[in-house]
């Protein structure tokens, strides 16, 4: 057997024999998966209910926007929810006219529904003329509404479970090898570091493999209901480079911390504010505006819109550039400065 | 030495922590095929002068050869040369014996059946599903050493390899490394046992305060020390007085056991002791390393 198999056998089997890991790697996250899947379940209700009557090519692009929620309740029935305040608008579609009704006692709501409807309206309108629109007109951020907790819970809990095992995972071998005296002894073994730690972040990958496998097929029961985008397989790459990024973390605070308790300690600090300012639980876009910034420090944050953007917006790949750069980055900048800080053992 | 076929050469090696010199000007060299040891109390730098040799710490100063060329930094070439069993054992995390000796056998690109054989060199074959930090101190110990021979090293080097072995292990050991010596391979290993040393090594090298107090055979070392030979009988089996008159006996002692005379002749006081057929109780204690340490160091030797 070559020396990158048996080490990577040798750290795997290390790895799955420590219960305490395999708790924290799986059944932790998979805890905050499912709470929260449970518990925000119906929070799909909270999409928009938009009541319609008629048919054609707006409520067809209505529907297609995925924004709301279409109900036909019929006119009258329609008219009187809206009055009651049960539904924030009636779309009533008759021929070429499309008339919006709603109730202004719910502003919010009602200029959403209202925004909403006449964007659709125009980009039909522009559609009929054949020509192209004089300007380009982006929904992502209607989108956002319509994200089910499940949507965004998924990937989040994803790209923190994973964070957890990378930067865990790397720190703690790196320093209970050094201080088990392993690191010098493979130094007197013919095999190089670049062996030694691409067995390890084999590892690792393979680890957050099971991860991912785990978490997207538990919420992918009928219970919690994700979708996965037709485009979830764009979220490799990120996946990949957000491991890279974490192992290199990981290495970074191993090759700071003497003992296997620091390093625990170290690796909460760091993992720990990043799930919560990240959009680990919630969408980051309805927090404040300086957390928001905050979070773009974090690699995180650009993991976790990485894996949203493919698993489950379903974006192109033009939308991995900057996930998976700035992951890359962080990579490369985290690892020159560990590489400084390391050493074999404590002097 | 002169030899040509030095294995390691090594020259006024220093090292210092702090104030403290932990290796203060060391030098020697070890032929090939030769069983050399290093002795000395704790902290006489020991350990420090072989992690030198091996390439794993750099010296302040000196030079050291090891077949040749330069272990440090990290000679990649001189790696599967050598063979290390560190003071502290090293091992994975969460292995058993027999997946700990395969790894480290990969390592060095050797198979998993060398791996087993070396398992049933150390008398470890029972314990080989036993995971390391399930093992006692003595079969982790061996262990360590099996990792250290796994792959058949032309030196190697061993840190007190027999420091918590029971007196059975350690002596399968003494077996284990002289048939190693025999087929040509050159042994460096540190220990606190000087009978030990004097049995097993062709040279040793006793160590104090990171000097080199003496750097010979035992045997030379102990002649070189010209020591009285030491005839103790049971107390009250014959006077002091007339101990002290006895042919040969240059000297007499009494303690609350036993009667001791000194002699550099031994062989007429002991016919003298059977004419009066006073020989109960009786002991005859030669010059050891343990008296030469004890002149070298001014200290009681305690293992
Ligand atoms: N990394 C280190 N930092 C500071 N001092 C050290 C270090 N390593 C060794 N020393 C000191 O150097 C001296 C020699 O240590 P060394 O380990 O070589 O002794 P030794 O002869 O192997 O002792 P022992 O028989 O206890 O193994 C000791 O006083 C020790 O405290
Ligand atoms: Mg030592």
């Amino acid at each position: 057997m070559t020396a990158f198999k048996s080490l990577s056998r040798a750290m795997a089997k290390g790895y799955y024999r420590d219960k305490a890991t395999l708790f924290f790697a799986f059944v932790f996250p998979l805890m905050f998966l499912v709470i929260f899947g449970l518990l925000f379940r119906d929070g799909g209700d909270e999409m928009i209910k938009l009541g319609v009557v008629g048919d054609g090519p707006v409520v067809v692009a209505l529907e297609n926007t995925g924004a709301v929620e279409i109900v036909r309740p019929g006119l009258d029935e329609g008219l009187k929810q809206v009055r009651e305040g049960d539904l924030p608008g009636l779309v009533e579609v008759d021929g070429d006219s499309v008339e919006l009704h709603y109730a202004a006692s719910d502003q919010a709501r009602a200029g959403l529904v209202q925004g909403l409807v006449s964007g659709v309206t125009q980009h039909v309108n522009v559609q009929a003329t054949g020509q192209p629109p004089a300007f380009a007109y982006s929904a992502a951020q209607v989108e956002d509404s319509s994200l089910k907790p499940i949507q965004y819970l998924t990937p989040g809990i994803l790209s923190w479970g994973i964070a957890i095992t990378a930067v865990f995972g790397a720190s703690l071998s790196l320093v209970s090898w050094r201080r088990k005296q392993v690191l010098r002894r493979l130094r007197l073994a013919p095999v190089t570091v670049g062996t030694v730690l691409s067995a390890r972040i084999v590892v690792t990958i393979a680890v957050a493999a099971l991860q991912a496998l785990l978490f997207v097929a538990v919420a992918l029961l009928p219970v919690f209901g994700l979708r996965l985008s037709g485009t979830w397989w764009l979220a490799i790459p990120v996946f990949l480079s957000g491991i890279l990024a974490f192992f290199a973390i990981g290495m970074l605070v191993g090759a700071f911390c003497k003992t296997e308790e620091a390093a625990s300690g170290a690796a909460n600090i760091v993992v720990l504010p990043m799930a919560f300012l990240s959009g680990t639980f919630f969408p980051v876009d309805v927090a404040p505006g300086w957390v928001q910034a905050v979070s773009l420090a974090f690699p995180l944050r650009h993991m976790n819109d990485g894996m949203l953007a493919f698993l489950v917006r379903g974006q192109g790949a033009e939308a991995l550039l900057l996930p998976c750069g700035v992951l890359l980055a962080f990579t490369v900048v985290v690892s020159a400065i560990a590489a400084k800080v390391f050493t074999w053992e404590d002097s | 030495m002169t030899d040509t076929t030095a294995a390691i050469e090594v020259e006024d090696i220093r090292k210092s922590y702090g104030d403290l010199r932990a290796v203060d000007g060391v030098s020697f060299s070890v032929a090939e095929g030769e069983f050399f040891g290093i002795l000395g109390p704790n902290g006489a730098g020991k350990t420090t002068t072989l992690e030198i040799i091996e390439g794993l710490r750099e010296p302040d100063s000196g030079h050291v050869r090891l077949l040749g060329e330069n272990p440090f930094p990290r000679n990649p070439g001189l790696l599967p040369r050598i063979g290390v069993q560190l003071q502290a054992s090293a091992f994975f995390e969460k292995l058993t014996a027999r997946e700990q000796l395969e790894t480290f056998a990969a390592l060095y690109g050797v198979d998993g059946e060398r791996a087993r054989e070396m398992l049933d060199l150390v008398g470890l074959a029972e314990k080989a599903d036993t995971r390391e930090e399930k093992l006692s101190g003595g079969q982790r110990q061996r262990l360590s050493i099996a990792c250290a021979l796994v792959h058949d090293p032309d030196i190697l080097f061993l840190d007190e390899p027999t420091a918590a072995l029971d007196p059975q292990a350690r002596r399968n050991l003494w077996d284990v490394l002289r048939a190693i010596q025999e087929r040509g391979k050159t042994i460096v290993y540190t220990t606190h046992y000087l009978d030990e040393a004097e049995i097993l090594c062709d040279r040793v090298a006793i160590m104090d305060h990171g000097r080199v107090l003496a750097l010979d055979p035992p045997a030379s070392l102990i002649r070189g020390l010209d020591a009285p030979t030491r005839v103790s009988l049971e107390r009250g089996t014959l006077g002091i007085d007339d101990a002290r008159v006895l042919a040969g006996a240059d000297d007499a002692h009494e303690d609350e056991q036993s009667l001791t005379i000194t002699t550099r002749t031994p062989a007429p006081l002991l016919s003298a002791l059977a004419e009066r057929g006073t020989l109960d109780g009786l002991q005859v204690r030669t010059a050891t390393l343990e008296d030469v340490f004890l002149s070298l160091t001014g200290r009681e030797y305690r293992a």
